[in-house]
């Protein structure tokens, strides 16, 4: 698809972002330490691209999703939506910026408020927004995206938990096309559902792309859903991005190890297929404790010195395709 | 779960329909006084009238059918005019109490920080004075009076609440449909009712229903030790005080007296019974283990 968009417009620039939650402890609850979750982050989207974003669990993709949005507060760094700058922005100003940019949580049962009807759940971007003149109106718009999301409108009334997971799932899809954003964050959408319904939530997801020109960062776990939706591909690994690159770029050619490494992963649905699996040693280094240099370098089945004694950059190694690994530069 | 739901299994639940069906009959006694109980002086009829001056209790009679306690008080009179009493200290005491602690422990939770540390220390600190002691010094400061003893109750009763509201509010404000709404651009004030009030109201309920018992057994005792209503006030705290030289009855018959004891205390007990019954079978409702 990116063949597509010849006049490529960046709709978000993410550059250098940082989040780090502190960690307290004694009795005066002095901060001790940082967890750099999210730790020089940088990229971009263009308008009505799809950027994956994947990474094992605790490697920072949600939390590099929540920081965007402001949900949680950046440590540092700049969020760049459509040339402002998000983060400078004032309580009354973000408010307003929300409209452009919405997000559809992990968990389907944990993100519907539970005491409120699947109609009130839709409305309320249309009330705080005042998208909709009156009630009449409201319920019309309502229905209609409900509608589009594969829900019938008459269970407006129901409350959430006469769903199925992927029915709410679709709720809160509803409710974030509500306000008709161009940008929404998808944060691991599908990881909850059974497989047979993340494919047809992801078919969704794509259509609604092309119906309403959206623009989406698509975080997940799940190499193979990624490959499908995606347009690029961010690899994460400990707060920081090690590879990102063009979808089949980064599939056929992977130049980090970590990269390698995952891909050797994802299961191929044919016996006969004999495939070298790379297994990587050890877990997750402790993200209060990075390990001096390359973050993956414990890990990292050809480290060399330089490797352990400093951080690689990420480079451009041609064709849009970047990485962070010293190996590459020999 | 939907209110209409709570109600019919309220209503369902047979602890709690007797809990109900007593709570209903006082309400209409206290709402029906002037006619069950005409008052003499009707611009003051929360002062029992008095069938004489003579110390000793009269047994029940034709004109006072639950007997006269000491002074003469009309017992009947007391108990119809202090089921009004009982519902008015219950009510505004507990909602108001309440209300402060919906406030404090959701401004607490909500925002959190030094913001909390300030509100959390200050209710510790009004925790840390026994209670009763705290409103029979209040009382006595600020004068013996109905409005008084109700607002001495309010000051030492909201922290409870405060406290339970906060820990609710902090376990519901991480929930995703808070940050969705705060994504969808809603305001603190829309989130704290519409997604997080809402969400965390149940057991305050509850609790607040069990207080409405405990409240009034507490503005009894402030009664019974000549500190809370002035004397001759219809309150059933007070019927019971006017008994305590009569409890041991008396010329070699123990139960002698029993009437100004019984009759009111009958009174309370039920009162907090049935208060509690509601609040235990709401409980239970609202429990999913317990289903």
């Amino acid at each position: 698809m990116a063949e597509v968009l010849a006049e490529e417009r960046k709709l978000l620039e993410v550059k250098n972002l940082k989040k780090y939650f502190p960690v307290k402890a004694g009795i005066l609850r002095k901060t001790v330490a940082y967890v750099k979750a999210v730790d020089g982050v940088s990229f971009h989207i263009n308008e009505g691209e799809t950027l994956g974003l994947v990474g094992e669990s605790g490697c920072g993709k949600s939390t590099t999703g929540h920081t965007i949005l402001r949900l949680l507060e950046a440590t540092g760094g700049e969020v760049i939506f459509d040339g402002k700058d998000i983060l400078s922005l004032n309580k009354r100003e973000m408010r307003e910026a929300r409209k452009d940019m919405q997000i559809i949580f992990q968990d389907p049962y944990a993100s519907l408020n539970p005491r409120m009807t699947i109609g009130e759940i839709i409305a309320e971007p249309l009330i705080i927004h005042k998208l909709a003149r009156n009630k009449e109106e409201r319920r019309e718009k309502v229905a209609w995206l409900m509608e589009s999301v594969g829900l019938a409108a008459d269970h407006m009334n129901r409350f959430p938990h006469e769903f199925s997971g992927g029915q709410r799932q679709r709720i809160g899809i509803a409710r974030a096309l509500a306000v008709n954003p161009r940008l929404i964050i998808a944060d691991e959408p599908v990881s909850a559902l059974d497989v047979s319904i993340q494919a047809q939530v992801i078919n969704l997801l794509q259509d609604l792309q092309k119906k309403f020109s959206l623009t989406y960062l698509f975080i997940a776990h799940d190499l193979s859903v990624v490959k499908h939706i995606s347009d690029r591909i961010g690899v994460m690994y400990l707060g920081k991005i090690v590879e990102l690159a063009d979808k089949d770029e980064l599939f056929n050619n992977p130049l980090h190890p970590y990269t390698k490494a995952l891909l050797s992963a994802i299961p191929i649905p044919d016996p006969e297929y004999k495939k070298e699996r790379i297994i990587l040693k050890g877990d997750v280094p402790n993200p209060v404790n990075p390990p001096q240099g390359c973050p993956f370098h414990p890990r990292c089945p050809m480290a060399k010195d330089i490797c352990k004694q400093v951080a690689p950059e990420l480079k451009d190694y041609g064709n849009g395709h970047f990485a962070s690994c010293h190996l590459l530069e020999e | 779960m939907e209110w209409r739901e709570i109600v019919y299994k309220l209503f369902k639940n047979k602890i709690s329909l007797v809990g109900l069906a007593i709570i209903i009959i006082m309400a209409l006694v206290a709402i029906f006084a002037p006619w069950i109980a005409p008052p003499r002086n009707p611009a003051e009829p929360y002062y029992i009238p008095r069938a004489g001056w003579m110390s000793e209790p009269q047994p029940p009679s034709r004109d006072h059918i639950f007997g006269t306690t000491e002074g003469q008080y009309d017992i009947f009179y007391g108990i119809v005019w202090g089921t009004r009493t009982a519902f008015m200290i219950g009510f505004v005491v507990v909602g108001a109490s309440t209300l402060i602690g919906i406030i404090l422990g959701t401004i607490s939770a909500y925002y959190g920080g030094w913001i909390d540390e300030i509100i959390m220390r200050i209710t510790d600190i009004f925790m840390s004075i026994p209670f009763t002691i705290a409103a029979i010094v209040m009382t006595t400061i600020l004068g013996r009076g109905i409005t008084n003893m109700m607002i001495a109750l309010i000051t030492f009763n909201w922290m409870s609440t405060a406290r339970l509201m906060r820990s609710q509010v902090l376990s519901v404000k991480g929930e995703e449909f808070v940050q969705a709404a705060r994504a969808l651009g809603a305001s603190d004030l829309r989130i704290i009712f519409k997604h997080v009030i809402l969400n965390t109201i149940f057991p305050v309920v509850v609790q607040a229903s069990m207080n409405m018992g405990s409240i009034v057994i507490t503005a009894s005792t402030l009664s019974f030790l000549g500190i809370g209503t002035p004397e001759g006030y219809a309150d059933w705290g007070q019927m019971i005080s006017f008994a305590r030289n009569w409890i041991i009855g008396g010329q070699g018959n123990a139960l002698k007296y029993w009437f100004t004891v019984v009759i009111p205390g009958t009174a309370i007990t039920l009162f907090c019974l049935s208060w509690n019954l509601i609040g235990d079978a709401f409980r239970d409702i609202l429990d999913p283990k317990m289903q």
